[in-house]
């Protein structure tokens, strides 16, 4: 019969999967890989990150984000936003200029790259001619002086990127009135600052690197001031009223220079290194702010001493005799300060400090006394210690989701009251239908709660399984002890740490149920916990038992890692959830496989060597069962038998990082010439060289593989196990060599659950002939759906399961779907998706596709991920491939295996150790950034400004100008780019 | 009762192996030495004896690991049955007169009760007739060359059969480049060859694939625009059933084939065996769908002990293997052992009656042990 029912024929069915099915990308949640340039609009109270791979991102209140991505996958060196506009520049490392633009697009905007410009110098000049080193746009919003290598400095007029030949600086113009014996020992070299006066826009001060400062009149063409530097210049700073300003240099000094009409060539104020008088680094930032009360901020980045802090990524912040000295955990790229952008407030007062680092985004509240950090609500360090691994789970009951936030709270005392300084833009996206919970388990031991309900992946509670355990490093141990007299005054911020203490405590499996508060989180080194949510604080005693999977397999010995040791007597958990009971595997394998049923307060766990299910009532290991095959030598002694694990563990991290610089954003865009090229190249050279070809090995799997006895999934269902007329709970666990393991259980009723144990036995054993993984176990009820999640029904979330009907299972391995008939188990339909396309499943989840055209129909469907990368809709019970997406580049192995669906058909995915990638498969659940940007109308009169009228713009650009705009209001929408009207 | 303890654990330690005969509707259940098994003609004796069937001329067959049911007449495939039973040996005995020949051969044991592939392919096996040479059917094919009448020339399709461990596909592949000719010309396209044959492999003995062969197609499907994971992935997906068309690199081999155009197959003087007979080949079109694998699936627990948390006195979960466990030992009849031990030097020997249908439905029924 199914062959004849072919699937794509039946019009009814196709017109019905476009209202249930659709593909989209929709937000990166987390913090771009490899930042490179950030950049901050005042105006707009926008921030910009570029990164290495040529991605732009804009952010702005929470749910407010834009994203481009230049052509050329090169990386961003910096961004400026043009005054005043929605529109921005970036620089990148190939020199070329793009302007990027919000704008309108059919009732919705988004950014947009609207031209790109390529400065070329005269013929024959070298390309350090037109090399870019700073980029000005000026405040008429006319014009852009981009300095260079070599010390000109090049006029084009926006957004036409004409070079205005006729207004170029050169450096014989500046030079012509410089000091002859300081131009001698050095010539212009390259422009490192170009800093607009905040009073006069028709002077601009540049700076050169070997140190030369100058005031240039735009007007007259000329210089007006000579500041003779004799330091390697880093960066300038103008303070707000114009009559000073400041220069940092490479040897860690700043310098005050006076700016006043008589004086042409004034000596510095003030010259001082802060961190003297042993050589230091260089200060390669500086901000000079005003305050009411007199006191200025000076806020600089680097400057330390060489020898013995020359290492730490530092930026100082000196508020009279309060001085910090804020010690980040990786490189900073580059930092911003909040201040009053009011033009007519005589002060900066600066409210925060935001810093991105090459890691994280820290973001330190200014005005609270001890200047706190903030907890940000978006760009979250996802990767703080490696992700290990993810779960998601939907709809979260409001009682669960208050009391989670209850406990997040309590561990975010120490971040700053402060709301979210950077607050442009306005997020107009319909709240989020659900609360959705996205874990995720970390290598250090951690699980981290997120709330993945909308476009900001939030941290709500994190979770440290650290405490059960005696580990060698003591918590206490790195509690910096900093005396009052400590100089420098280092102050340690930021989340991220990568160095996992002992990788064993490394989290391999979650599963929380959401209508009970139970967790279950089992780990490297065979350790199963679960939990319990807990309000209060409290100090008890974890039960804990051990679990023997090798049994009477004699003979062997595990080579790899010990257990953890667990800590005598009561611990002490923080409030949230804490962990009751935990089961060790013996040997300490990473557990592969985890169910967890709080309805029968049953937990069952799986490793390389068998499974085991326990009772988290009676506090007693129901049974185990080894898997192995008696030759499977190496799952025997450990995947870790040879090497010591710490050291594993690191170099794993440095292939995780090495890949994902691979696997970096170049996939994405359009492949631009250079590039196509370039690959030919490669194509060309390597036939050329006529390699040793790759080969593979075709050969049947056996039994004698190895690692057959790992088990790969593990599934608890109340269904018709032994015979058609009782149905029973059973436990299911199916192998990596293709083995399905059914065991019956007997739970005793709820008024005997304590006095009974619980039973088990063996009624079935599958052995698939095909030998591939079993990567999925369900069974669907009478009507053919799905059994719900334990407590589904009782929490009439669910309809009860049709116990009349005959159940089915379906078993889902690498390379085929099976159906098969219960009790008596025969195979009833079967789809080999390997056998036919080549291509393995990786993931397969139930996923519940709503149409978008009528809010009563929903269907159930299987969304699976294979390992090309492909996404396909497989329909339930009659395993009928229905449409298939290209997701994830088949080469991005850690994207593949990070991929978690969620129940109404989204997902995530790592697209680097640091961002998911969330995607949709239906038309019905999307989840994507739509926001408003404020923009003041600039009128058609200011516009049409002829560059002899430029001086006449500039002038115009006064605050009153400003005050007198009208606001506009545009909805823009995000990263992808759709207008899916959301309903 | 001295019965050796059925199960792996048991047979595998004792070196004493379980036999387990069956001669219509009758079985006999007796143990073997492993290490000795004797001579076919002293087992064939023993079994004569054992069924009581003394001057009757029988076939014997067993059923090896993987299902299928392959004959026992000499010393040779007797000892390769003993030594490959696992872990007890099944053996069926027919009368020579009303021997159904075409009950040996792959996939015999499975075939059978594959109901649903016989409803959609009703014209499968019975609609063939058999064609009965020199009893090919004592041999099983390991490879063979089909649909000859349909392919060019320059292609040949292959078939290998894989039976387990013992021999390896063994044959490895790579990415390459093959010259088309298409509407614009000569044009190099991509394409996987076979980049090495394993000494002693299946696909080696059968002479049948080369290296440098392109792989055109697996089992129907084209590979063209696939990648080497993917056919890889592919044909191990179909290694139990795998079928090649390859472009052999060597195309002289091909005016042979040219010049017989009966079309039939297992003309490669190369092949080590003497390869399929026209029934196979007629059956399995490539892109059919082929009903190759059956899972195993073992109904209660075969070694009840391996569960000690799960009491077997709990009323609720009787443990039908205990069942069975009674059942054989109120039936079991006794023979002297003076008798029993014909052939054997040392082993307690036992017998058991075991009252079924003679149909193979017992294989998925509750309450049986069935180990292929």
């Amino acid at each position: 019969m199914r062959r004849f029912l072919r699937p794509g024929h039946d019009p009814v069915r196709e017109r019905l999967k476009r209202d249930l099915f659709q593909f989209n990308k929709t937000v990166e949640h987390g913090f771009p890989h490899q930042p490179s340039a950030l950049g901050y609009s005042p105006f707009l109270r926008l921030m910009a990150i570029g990164t290495r791979s040529g991605a732009i991102k804009l952010y702005g209140a929470p749910g407010v984000e834009f994203m481009g991505l230049h052509e050329e996958n090169n990386t961003v060196m910096q961004i400026h936003f043009i005054p005043d506009q929605c529109q921005l520049v970036t620089l990148l490392d190939d020199n070329s200029l793009h302007l990027w633009s919000l704008k309108q697009h059919s009732g919705a905007s988004e950014l947009r790259e609207e031209y790109r410009f390529t400065l070329k110098g005269p013929p024959g000049s070298p390309p350090s001619a037109t090399q870019i080193t700073a980029v000005l746009p000026h405040s008429s919003r006319e014009v852009l002086y981009l300095g260079t290598e070599s010390g000109n400095i090049f006029v084009v007029e926006l957004p036409s990127f004409r070079v205005l030949e006729d207004r170029t600086i050169t450096s014989e113009a500046v030079l012509q009135r410089v000091p002859e014996d300081y131009c001698n020992r050095r010539s212009c070299e390259l422009v490192e600052a170009l800093r607009e006066h905040p009073k006069n826009p028709d002077q601009i001060l540049i700076g050169y690197s070997r140190g030369l400062i100058v005031l240039w009149d735009l007007q007259n063409n000329k210089v007006t001031h000579h500041f003779l530097g004799s330091q390697q210049l880093e960066n300038l700073y103008w303070q707000r009223d114009g009559s000073k300003f400041i220069s940092c240099h490479y040897d860690g000094s700043y310098t005050q220079w006076p700016v006043s009409g008589d004086n042409r060539q004034p000596e510095p104020l003030e010259n001082l290194v802060p961190y003297g008088p042993f050589p230091c680094k260089a200060i390669s930032k500086i901000y000079w702010q005003t305050t009411k009360n007199g006191l200025p901020y000076i806020i600089f980045q680097g400057g330390m001493p060489r020898a013995s802090y020359g290492d730490r990524h530092s930026i100082s912040v000196v508020h009279g005799s309060q001085q910090t000295a804020f010690d980040f955990t990786s490189r900073v790229i580059d930092f911003f300060i909040i201040f009053s952008s009011e033009p007519t407030a005589e002060f900066d007062d600066p409210s925060a400090m935001v810093v991105l680092a090459e890691e994280e985004l820290v973001v330190i509240d200014l005005k609270s006394a001890g200047w706190p950090a903030v907890h940000p609500p978006y760009l979250a360090s996802l990767h703080c210690s490696a992700i290990t691994c993810s779960h998601h789970v939907s709809n979260i009951p409001l009682k669960l989701w208050e009391r989670i936030i209850g406990a997040g709270s309590k561990q975010n005392i120490h971040y700053s009251n402060m709301p979210w300084p950077i607050d442009g833009g306005t997020n107009i996206a319909p709240d989020p239908p659900q609360r959705d919970l996205l874990l995720t388990g970390h290598e250090d031991g951690t699980v981290r709660f997120w709330d993945a309900s909308g476009v900001c992946l939030h941290l709500l509670y994190k979770l440290s399984t650290v405490r059960v355990f005696l580990t060698d490093a003591d918590p206490n141990d790195n509690m910096n002890t900093l005396g009052e007299d400590e100089w420098p005054p280092l102050r340690k911020v930021g989340t991220f740490d990568p160095y996992s203490d002992d990788p064993r405590l490394g989290i391999q499996k979650i599963y929380l149920c959401k209508y009970s508060g139970y967790l279950a989180v089992a780990g490297t080194a065979g350790q199963v916990l679960v939990m319990e949510l807990n309000d209060e604080e409290a100090e008890h005693v974890v039960d804990h038992a051990e679990a023997d999977l090798l049994q009477d397999q004699e003979g062997y010995r595990w080579k790899g890692h010990e257990k953890l040791k667990t800590r005598d007597g009561p611990v002490r958990f923080e409030a949230g959830f804490q962990p009751f009971v935990l089961v060790q595997c013996q040997p300490p394998a990473v557990v592969t496989s985890l169910a967890l049923h709080s309805e029968w307060k049953l937990v069952a766990f799986g490793t390389s060597h068998g499974f085991g299910l326990f009772d988290h009532q009676q506090k007693r290991l129901v049974f185990v069962k080894c898997t192995l095959h008696p030759s499977d030598q190496l799952a025997l002694e450990g995947p870790l038998s040879r090497v010591k694990s710490l050291k594993k563990s690191l170099r794993q991290s440095f292939r995780r990082i090495r890949r994902s610089r691979v696997s970096s954003r170049k996939r994405r865009g359009g492949s631009g010439n250079v590039q196509e090229a370039n690959a030919k190249f490669d194509q060309d050279t390597l036939q050329e060289m006529e390699l040793a070809p790759v080969q593979r090995k075709i050969e049947a799997r056996s039994a004698e593989d190895s690692f057959t006895g790992f088990v790969r999934t593990l599934y608890f269902a109340d269904t018709f196990l032994r015979d058609s007329s009782r149905h029973c709970p059973s436990l299911w666990a199916g192998t990596n060599g293709g083995t399905v393991y059914a065991f019956c259980l007997r739970v005793p009723p709820a008024e005997r659950r304590m006095d009974e144990p619980v039973r088990a036995e063996q009624a079935k054993e599958i052995q698939l002939m095909h030998r591939a993984p079993v990567v999925g176990i369900l069974v669907l009820d009478g009507r053919s759906t799905p059994l719900p999640e334990p407590l589904e029904v009782a929490h009439d979330l669910s309809k009860s399961p049709d116990m009349q009907g005959s159940h089915q299972l379906l078993v889902v391995s690498e390379e085929q779907f099976k159906v098969f008939t219960l009790p008596k188990v025969s195979s009833k339909l079967k789809l080999k998706l390997t056998a036919l396309e080549g291509c393995r499943v990786r993931k397969a989840t139930v996923a519940n596709f709503g149409s978008c055209k009528t809010d009563d129909y929903s269907e159930n469907d299987l969304a699976v991920l294979t390992n090309l990368g492909d996404i396909q809709i497989i329909s339930l019970p009659f395993l009928k491939l229905q449409i298939r997406y290209p997701c994830i580049r088949k080469e991005d192995v850690s994207g593949i295996a990070s991929c978690v669906f969620t129940k109404y058909g989204q997902g995530f995915y790592l697209i680097s150790p640091s961002e998911f990638e969330r995607f949709s498969l239906s038309t019905k659940w999307l989840v994507e950034p739509r926001c408003i940007v404020d923009v003041p109308e600039v009128t058609s009169n200011n516009h049409v400004h002829s560059k002899s009228g430029m001086e006449n713009a500039a002038r115009k650009s006064s605050p009153s100008y400003i005050l007198a705009q009208q606001t506009i209001q545009l909805a823009c929408t995000g990263a992808s780019g759709s207008c899916q009207e959301h309903t | 009762m001295n019965r050796p303890h059925r199960g792996a654990a048991g047979s595998r330690g004792l070196g004493t192996m379980e036999v387990k005969s069956k001669f219509g509707a009758e079985f006999r259940r007796f143990s073997l030495e492993r290490s000795k098994p004797g001579k076919f003609e002293e087992f064939y004796g023993l079994l004569q004896h054992v069924h009581k069937i003394p001057n009757v001329d029988v076939l014997v067959g067993y059923t090896d690991i993987h299902g299928d049911l392959l004959p026992i007449n000499n010393d040779d495939n007797y000892h390769k049955a003993v030594s490959t039973a696992n872990p007890l040996l099944r053996i069926f005995i027919q009368r020579k007169e009303d021997a159904d020949y075409s009950a040996f051969g792959t996939d015999t044991m499975t075939r059978k009760k594959n109901v649903l592939s016989n409803v959609l392919r009703p014209d499968n096996h019975k609609k063939k007739p058999h064609i009965v040479i020199s009893m090919p059917q004592d041999f099983r094919p390991v490879s063979s060359i089909i649909d000859v009448d349909i392919l060019p020339e320059t292609h040949r399709r292959v078939r290998l059969y894989k039976y387990g461990t013992d021999k390896p596909l063994g044959f490895y592949i790579r990415d390459g480049s093959s010259v088309r000719v298409t509407p614009h010309g000569l044009e190099k396209v991509p394409g996987i060859f076979i980049s090495r044959l394993v000494p002693g492999g299946l696909a080696q003995s059968t002479g049948l694939l080369a290296v440098n062969d392109e792989v055109l197609e697996v089992n129907g499907i084209e590979v063209s625009g696939k990648s080497l994971d993917q056919v890889t992935d592919m044909m191990i997906a179909n290694s139990r059933n795998l079928i090649i068309t390859v472009r052999p690199a060597n195309q002289r081999n091909n005016i042979v084939r040219n010049s017989r155009t009966s079309g039939s197959s297992g003309q490669s003087t190369e092949s080590s065996l003497p390869s399929s007979t026209p029934n196979i080949l007629a059956n399995l079109l490539p892109g059919e769908e082929e009903s190759d694998e059956e899972d195993i699936i073992i109904e209660g627990s075969g070694e009840p002990q391996q569960i000690p948390k799960a009491a077997p006195t709990s009323e609720s979960l009787e443990s039908l293997t205990q069942i069975e466990l009674l059942h054989e030992s109120t039936q079991n009849g006794f023979l002297p052992s003076s008798e029993m031990n014909l052939n054997h030097s040392a082993g307690s020997i036992s017998m058991e009656y075991e009252v079924q249908g003679p149909d193979h439905k017992s294989l998925e029924e509750d309450g049986t042990i069935i180990t292929l």
